[in-house]
């Protein structure tokens, strides 16, 4: 019942070309880390690690108080921020239902000389929590009493 | 000559005969199909009617009951078949060729269910049912992975090289499963981070994830269940000449 070498053998030839598959994919995606990330974020940005004029992705969360939506159109502004840094973004058009402040976002479009991101689209990007409305409900009246009535009030009901 | 210490348990060289793998899964098969039952149930109707809604995405989440159990078993799958491609090169064990070839269609339906359910989710919550994050496209290349795998175990019609083939195939393909895993730690992309890990509480309430729970449990379940049928269908196939299986209840009652 002991192991055949032969076998054995066989066993390590298989764990070898694992590893070896793993080391050469994990050296590969490394070398490409830049291109396979989906977005820019603000200090990316701020770094100048963004080409100007081209197309490209800036990610981040949308900070409170920043929306400015205009009277006359669809057009807004808004700022994204990562904690650190932050970029102004313009757009128009609709915003996806999960739009709001204090969420994540991933904008679609190009910097300008100004610094400014003209973004042609906006996802929302979620989270990984959920919650029942109940819950957030009691969190958000006492966020209500203590500050101005944020924007999304009516979608937490 | 090295002596080598490492022995292999004995329930181990049992399962590589087919007439004890024939009878030992003819016992199994009821109960994991009564457990696929009742958890697919139970999980789907608390997690699809009763669980509460989410206070951002409302109603759209619970799309997460179908969503996340295909997921997790499209690559759960993928492994199981490397390991048991790779128990068969090792041991010449031809029922290992066989459930590994069994995992094939199950794991693919599993990959396209949830990039099918992950576009339908991600058009009302992202606003796009298609980006090319990290995530997305290793799952994507999942998929194309497990087609590779099927082409290439139908293509050889000796049973013992289309092993080998496809084990080797496989193997080096499980190299996709920590990519797709870690792709949103990784790297930034606009799917979301896991609500579960082994040494953080859930991001969510019990009355949201333990119908969760119960479907991957389900799902799991599910997926035995077919690997036996699968494998059991390939047992009579080749060893249609074996008197034992001649003289077997299942055949020889029917």
């Amino acid at each position: 019942m002991l192991m055949h070498p032969k076998r054995r053998n066989k066993l390590l030839i298989i764990l070898g070309l694992l590893i070896g598959t793993g080391v050469i994919t994990s050296l590969v995606l490394y070398a490409l880390s830049q291109n396979i990330n989906l977005f820019f974020s603000p200090s990316d940005i701020a770094q100048g690690k963004a080409p100007l004029h081209q197309r490209i992705r800036a990610g981040g969360m949308v900070r409170e108080g920043s929306l400015i939506r205009a009277t006359d159109s669809l057009k807004v502004r808004f700022v994204i921020t990562d904690f650190v840094e932050n970029v102004k973004v313009d757009y128009t058009g609709i915003l996806p239902d999960l739009f709001r402040e204090g969420q994540g976002i991933v904008a679609q479009g190009a910097l300008n000389e100004q610094g400014v991101f003209v973004a042609d689209e906006v996802l929302a990007k979620h989270d990984e929590n959920y919650m029942p409305p109940e819950v957030t409900q009691a969190l958000d009246e006492a966020h209500a009493n203590a500050v101005v009535v944020p924007i999304d009030a009516e979608f937490a009901k | 000559m090295t002596q080598s210490s490492w022995r292999m348990p004995r329930w181990f060289h049992q399962m590589g005969s087919p007439k004890w793998f024939y009878d030992f899964s003819g016992k199994m098969q009821p109960w994991f199909a009564v457990l696929a039952l009742l958890l697919l149930s139970w999980g789907m109707a608390w997690g699809l009617a009763f669980a509460p809604a989410d206070y951002q995405q409302g109603n759209s989440f619970r799309i997460m009951y179908v969503h996340v159990p295909a997921a997790i078993l499209s690559q759960s799958i993928f492994i199981g078949m490397a390991v048991a491609g790779a128990i068969g090169i090792v041991w010449k064990m031809k029922v290992a060729f066989m459930v590994a070839r069994s995992c094939i269609s199950i794991g693919a339906s599993f990959t396209l269910i949830a990039l099918l359910t992950g576009a339908i989710w991600g058009k009302p919550t992202w606003g796009a049912y298609w980006v090319w994050d990290a995530r997305l496209t290793s799952t994507l290349v999942l998929l194309f992975l497990y087609a590779g795998v099927m082409a290439l175990n139908q293509a050889i019609t000796e049973r013992q090289i289309a092993g080998k083939a496809t084990a080797i195939l496989a193997i080096v393909g499980t190299i996709n499963i920590p990519i797709i895993k870690y792709s949103v730690e990784w790297w930034n992309t606009l799917h979301q981070a896991s609500s579960f890990s082994l040494t953080q509480k859930p991001s969510m309430p019990a009355e949201m994830y333990m119908p969760l729970l119960l479907t991957v449990l389900g799902s799991y379940c599910l997926f035995v269940l077919v690997v036996l049928i699968r494998t059991r269908t390939q047992i009579i196939e080749t060893q249609s000449h074996a008197s034992w299986l001649m003289q077997h209840k299942d055949v020889s009652g029917a």
